[in-house]
């Protein structure tokens, strides 16, 4: 299943912005997909960890499943080397990236 | 029909095994463990806070399943194996413990589980046994699927269902695709 890619609409004022991050751009946890984990189990991770409702604990999963990857979480980079450490934990396939 | 996960009281799982698939499962697990190797346990005559400040390895492990086990952290960037190197120094220690401890989890219950008239275990799991189980489930899957060469291939996949008797592959798919559904019953019982 392919999924169509969201046209989006660059403004100046979006542009002058994709510069080289600053020191306090947000960070985010990136979920990868792997062939093995459980679509059930990455769903109940997504609940049980970030304490997600069921409903946006499958989206995510369902993006990671057709996607390839989902970005579940944000924050400081402490913040999501904590989340990723967490979801190697589970089993995850997990890396941490500046927001872009 | 292999045994699965049925609900049991006060949250707990239940789970039903005869001989051969609780010897499979033990198998599995000691082999999880030697794969994870030894903990980094302080010698008698060392200080035992030395522990609490001993330094995990900086490189990806070599074999392919202990490497999708501990992956890298920082997937972009030029920044990032230099990156990966240092979380998985301060991180990877903790990881390997906990997995061992799943494994460990899993060996004791199958010990402690009393046989009924046929022989058969009566495996029975409260809410922490359910937590270990089911990581160490997972990462039996992820090092079985790692050592198939598991893909998203839809054909593929299908071409692992349909396995001549005679392939040497043939025990270890029944095996993943077994824990799979030990997984994913324990996984119902945990979430219903």
């Amino acid at each position: 299943m392919s999924v169509a890619p969201v046209e989006i609409e660059r403004t100046e004022w979006d542009t002058s912005s994709q510069e080289t991050p600053s020191p306090d751009t947000p960070w985010v946890t990136i979920v990868h997909n792997d062939p093995v984990n459980l679509m059930s189990y990455v769903e109940y991770v997504f609940q049980s960890y970030f304490g997600y409702p069921k409903d946006k604990a499958r989206r995510l999963m369902m993006d990671v499943h057709h996607k390839g990857r989902a970005s579940v979480s944000s924050g400081s980079r402490e913040e999501m080397e904590r989340d990723v450490q967490a979801m190697h934990g589970y089993g995850l396939w997990a890396t941490l990236q500046h927001d872009r | 029909m292999a045994g699965l996960f049925k609900p049991a009281r006060h949250g707990g799982a239940s789970l039903t095994l005869d001989p051969v698939e609780v010897s499979i499962l033990r198998n599995l697990s000691v082999q999880m463990l030697e794969l994870l190797g030894p903990g980094d346990e302080p010698a008698a005559d060392e200080d035992p806070l030395a522990r609490l400040f001993a330094e995990g390895p900086s490189k990806a492990p070599e074999d392919p399943a202990l490497a999708r086990l501990f992956p890298d952290a920082y997937g972009e960037g030029e920044d990032a194996a230099e990156l990966s190197a240092e979380f998985r120094r301060f991180t990877e220690n903790d990881l390997r413990d906990r997995k061992r401890e799943d494994a460990l989890a899993v060996v004791r219950s199958l010990d402690a589980a009393g046989a009924d008239r046929k022989g058969r275990s009566q495996v029975q799991l409260d809410k922490d046994g359910c937590a270990h189980w089911l990581g160490a489930l997972n990462d039996l899957r992820l090092t079985l699927g790692s050592r198939l060469e598991v893909s998203d291939d839809p054909d593929e996949a299908e071409g692992m269902y349909r396995l001549a008797d005679d392939d040497p592959r043939k025990p270890l798919v029944m095996a993943y695709l077994w824990l799979g559904g030990l997984q994913e019953t324990l996984i119902e019982v945990i979430t219903r």
